[in-house]
């Protein structure tokens, strides 16, 4: 008989193990809550630090994960431990008995207008990366439509970094997010000036200190360190926006048509309810806790329960793929051993 | 009125009304005065910044917030030793970079 393999997510990383499991000869299940594949990376339009297509990122780990049972719009509603397994019963009515579960349910963006200071929802001329990534993709917000687009601001570390919104941890992706945005912001209105307020700009990853470099030189974007205090709206409708330039240990100002805050990541409900219903440790950073955070952080302390992707912490799209191989790596192993 | 005291002028700095033309003009000639992170490994081996506070990072960073009279009076104190070039992580040749800035802000090019 195979075993049954549950995929709790079919976002980038629950995809990537489903397709490698297929490759081993198994055939997974992903159940995922909406009613398409491919996660927050589908949603997107341009990854860094190459501006490949998400489309294509995405389209590539559709394809290679097609021999899996997916159930779109399939919720959990609840697991049973077993003796030596567990029962999945899912909100279509199925119930699936299995050895392994396999979670990668992911990340949520945080809510940008719990930073009240900022403006989101308050201002008409405020948005998220997330709006950005959704204008870059249809060409339709009129956020965009309604101004003229000379002065355009990014706010980094919006909802990360920042005990009083409860994520002390740094969200990783959104500093060269920031830059890839503003570079293609700066392609498409050449005379807009750009500025990025940022506390520290961390990039760590392969190619990132270039594409900073490139957004610097050949794009001209103004970095500003430090915070964004505040935020008012204009007579006209723009945004007047404070920090601190701390370089200077002057305090700064300046008047935006279009004002982009970067929300970080925080656990999923999805995540933190399926740690719930499997008895799952979550970590004091509020992800789900790992048996090990150096060597088994793909593991979870529970047998037959395993991670992939950013259910544990903020990840990349490289980092999350690279994690749901070895994740996948690891079910195959595992099975063996209860042979 | 005079009532022995005055209000001390604002120290803010007001992005909308700073007039970047010779930034500009000093960008096209020193493409490389926008890698500048401000890492501050330039003033750190300065000779003269110890006795004047001469650094290159507050003068580029001076040059963009509008304070261009700062910016001059601080070079004043420059000896074109080259020191700054050979420690900038990013390869900016800021002694060429401050002759540009020199013949570009300076009225009389002294």
């Amino acid at each position: 008989m195979k075993e049954n393999i549950v995929i709790i997510g079919g976002g980038i990383a629950g995809l990537e193990a489903a397709g490698q499991l297929a490759a081993l000869g198994y055939k997974p299940i992903i159940i995922e809550k909406s009613d398409h594949l491919g996660g927050h990376v589908a949603e997107w339009h341009r990854l860094f630090p190459d501006m490949t297509p998400a489309r294509d990122v995405v389209g590539g780990l559709i394809s290679r994960a097609s021999g899996s049972n997916i159930f779109l719009n399939t919720e959990i509603s609840f697991v049973n431990k077993l003796k030596d397994s567990y029962n999945i019963m899912l909100s279509n009515g199925i119930s699936i008995i299995t050895r392994i579960i396999l979670v990668t349910t992911g990340f949520s963006v945080f809510e940008a207008a719990r930073k009240e200071e900022y403006g989101y929802g308050v201002y008409d001329q405020v948005m998220t990366n997330r709006d950005l990534e959704h204008w870059f993709n249809t060409g339709k917000d009129k956020r965009v439509d309604n101004c003229a687009m000379n002065a355009v601001g990014f706010v980094h570390c919006v909802g990360s970094r920042d005990e009083k919104a409860k994520n002390p941890q740094c969200s990783k992706v959104c500093c060269i997010t920031a830059i890839k945005q503003a570079i293609e912001i700066k392609q498409r209105f050449p005379e807009a000036m750009v500025y990025c307020f940022y506390m520290d700009l961390r990039m760590f990853g392969k190619k990132y200190e270039d594409f900073y470099i490139n957004a610097q030189r050949d794009y001209g974007i103004r970095f500003i360190r430090g915070r964004v205090s505040e935020v008012s709206e204009n007579i006209d409708g723009r945004v007047i926006v404070k920090a601190e330039d701390t370089l200077s240990g002057k305090p700064v100002k300046v008047t935006l048509d279009l004002l982009v805050l970067m929300a970080g990541m925080v656990c999923s409900q999805e995540s933190t309810k399926v740690a719930n219903m499997a008895n799952l440790p979550v970590d004091s950073d509020g992800f789900l806790k790992s048996r090990d955070n150096v060597t088994a952080i793909i593991e979870s302390p529970k047998e037959g329960v395993f991670y992939a992707g950013a259910c544990t912490g903020p990840k990349t799209v490289p980092e999350t793929l690279a994690e749901a191989r070895a994740a996948a790596l690891e079910v195959h192993l595992y099975i063996k051993s209860l042979e | 009125m005079d009532f022995g005291f005055k209000i001390s002028p604002s120290s803010a700095i007001n992005l909308d009304k700073v007039d970047l033309g010779k930034f500009e003009e000093l960008h096209k000639a020193e493409p490389d005065v926008y890698k500048c992170m401000a890492c501050g490994s330039c003033s750190s081996t300065c000779p003269a910044s110890r006795f004047s506070g001469m650094s290159v990072r507050k003068v580029i960073l001076d040059l963009q917030r509008g304070r261009e009279k700062e910016a001059v009076a601080l070079m004043r104190n420059c000896m074109l030793c080259g020191k700054c070039t050979m420690v900038c992580p990013r390869g900016i040749n800021t002694r060429h970079l401050i002759l540009s800035i020199c013949r570009i802000y300076m009225e009389d090019g002294k």
